[in-house]
């Protein structure tokens, strides 16, 4: 086990990291402006315009909530999972089939775990900065009522974080820029189905089970509860869910990594 | 005490045998050649001293450790320049040398003021706000080398160094790489050109299909494997392998080529002399000193392999 293990890591993630901030004082803005004001659009014209229509609909605690309240925090979970899932995907599959910046980093004495980690970190940050430019977006439309919403910042980080290092994971198996594709094929329906624009309740029992076990539910559902200040068991389990998916997604780079480039 | 000590390591990619079974040392300050032509092994070999690569049989050993198990330790005291440059293209040129400081950890304070010299010593001060992109190819390689020397390492592997450079490039290059040798640093080269193996190296072995063929210091290699000189002779297509058989009892050896016969002997004038007095008469000739491509293409010989 040691011997498995050992070459693994020297502690260094931040020297990953420190890369990835000088490059992006580097890069276009405008492509990272992008991811934010997607999901604030999508506040602006369904929260807003079709919330006009809709009125008020049960919150997560059964009383009733303004529609831009009830998709606000699910808008929120999805643009932490955007901010992930773009850097990990298309920014980690450059850097692994063409620029060959993991196997540079890995001739010096980084490890996989600390070139894994560093760059989860990084990915992570970009979908945090998303998730909180929206809740400053949220915050100015009124639609922050409880104490609990600064804890959602947290939360942003704890989704970014699951959905990076499994963006990250699966992008380590992936050969063309085609197959990059399988992202959007499975990030939107997962945006629309996820309980985002209205509760999952009314699909099949089946096809609830199914979205229950995919992790922008989690996402969403957790958020929610604490845009409104509600704790329930179920709480943990989302929480929970997050902490598996990163935690597995994280340890699955950095023996993919050790398997492209240590070999 | 022996920097690196390589004992029947072998690699293996499925059925393909790429490294097979060589021994080899390098001792501390020597500049260590391994030559072959195109897919002996020799980068193989430089990925699994580095750690990168791992064997599938045999023991190796880096500055007491195995590259394997200690891949962090051994690289930290290891400079390596790949064979294709794999600069940081979303950094500036000084940044390059600075985010690759620490990577090894290095305090900021030490990775900016080493930077500083190491733009010197690659001769690019005025490009260090350059973006990777703008620079040409011997910037490049400078670079490259310079960035391997951020750690101060006690090994430097370099994978072909001044492969695809103008000879310019190449002088600058080899200059450098000099003075490191002086400083004590010592060198592991991979090549396929000779003059470059006979300027840079102490001492070199040469690889062909992942087994070691020859060992030796450039001139030890050239007494062993060649003579002192080379006749060269060109009598017309048609002609040079019909004198093949008469010109052979003249030399040591002799080998005809398409263009021309190869005659060699310790004494080319004399040959030539005797030659042109037996009335045969070459369209041209040329004598010269044996060099360590004779000796390269009779142990690998002539044709392509690829």
């Amino acid at each position: 086990m040691r011997a498995a293990l050992s070459g693994l890591s020297s502690g260094r993630s931040w020297a990953v990291v420190e890369r990835a901030l000088r490059a992006i004082g580097r890069m276009n803005w405008l492509v990272i402006l992008t991811g934010f004001f997607e999901p604030v659009l999508y506040l602006l014209a369904m929260g807003l315009g079709m919330g006009g229509m809709i009125g008020s609909i049960p919150g997560p605690d059964g009383r009733p909530m303004s529609y831009a309240a009830y998709i606000a925090p699910a808008l929120m979970a999805s643009s932490a999972m955007n901010g992930a899932l773009i850097d990990s995907t298309f920014n980690v599959f450059f850097k692994i089939r063409f620029s060959k910046l993991y196997e540079t980093m890995l001739s010096t004495s980084l490890g996989p775990a600390d070139v894994a980690i560093g760059e989860i970190v990084m990915a992570l940050l970009r979908g945090a900065l998303y998730a909180l430019g929206f809740l400053g977006v949220m915050g100015t439309m009124g639609l922050v009522t409880s104490w609990w919403a600064l804890a959602m910042i947290p939360v942003a980080l704890l989704i970014a974080f699951g959905f990076a290092a499994l963006g990250m994971a699966t992008t380590s198996f992936m050969r063309t820029f085609q197959q990059l594709d399988l992202v959007f094929l499975v990030m939107l329906p997962m945006f629309l189905l996820s309980s985002t624009l209205f509760p999952i309740t009314v699909f099949p029992p089946v096809v609830q089970w199914l979205i229950m076990a995919l992790p922008l539910w989690h996402g969403i559902e957790l958020m929610r509860q604490l845009s409104v200040g509600i704790l329930t068991p179920m709480t943990f389990v989302h929480v929970g869910y997050f902490v598996v998916l990163g935690v597995v997604g994280a340890i699955a780079v950095t023996l993919r990594l050790r398997k492209l480039f240590l070999r | 005490m022996a920097v690196i000590e390589a004992k029947d390591l072998t690699k293996r990619f499925g059925e393909f045998t790429a490294v097979d079974g060589i021994s080899f040392e390098v001792a501390p300050g020597e500049s260590f050649g391994l030559l072959g032509p195109n897919g002996a092994g020799k980068s193989t070999t430089m990925r699994m001293i580095g750690g990168t690569g791992l064997r599938t049989s045999g023991s190796l050993s880096v500055l007491g450790m195995d590259p394997e198990r200690q891949g962090p330790e051994v690289r930290a005291s290891l400079g390596v320049v790949p064979q294709s440059d794999n600069l940081d293209t979303e950094l500036l040129v000084r940044d390059n040398l600075i985010v690759y400081g620490r990577y090894f950890g290095l305090p900021m304070r030490e990775v900016k003021a080493k930077t500083e010299t190491l733009l010197e010593f690659a001769q690019l001060v005025e490009k260090a706000n350059a973006k990777v992109d703008d620079l040409s190819g011997g910037m490049k390689r400078r670079l490259t080398i310079a960035r391997a020397l951020i750690n101060d390492p006690s090994i430097i592997l370099l994978d072909e160094p001044t492969t695809g450079l103008d000879p310019q490039a190449r002088h600058i290059l080899w200059d450098r790489l000099f003075r490191l040798k002086e400083q004590g640093v010592t060198l592991v080269v991979t090549t396929h050109f000779m003059d470059e193996a006979e300027q840079l190296c102490d001492r070199l072995v040469v690889m062909d299909q992942g087994r070691i063929v020859a060992e030796g210091s450039p001139a030890a290699l050239i007494r062993q494997y060649s003579t002192r000189e080379v006749t060269e002779l060109r009598f017309g297509a048609s002609r040079n392998e019909a004198l093949l058989a008469e010109l052979a009892s003249l030399a040591v050896r002799a080998e005809a080529l398409p263009d021309r016969v190869l005659l060699y002997s310790d004494d080319g004038e004399a040959l030539l002399e005797e030659v042109n007095r037996r009335g045969l008469h070459p369209l041209t000739s040329l004598v010269r000193r044996s060099s360590l491509e004779d000796v390269f293409l009779r142990l690998t010989g002539r044709s392509l392999i690829e």
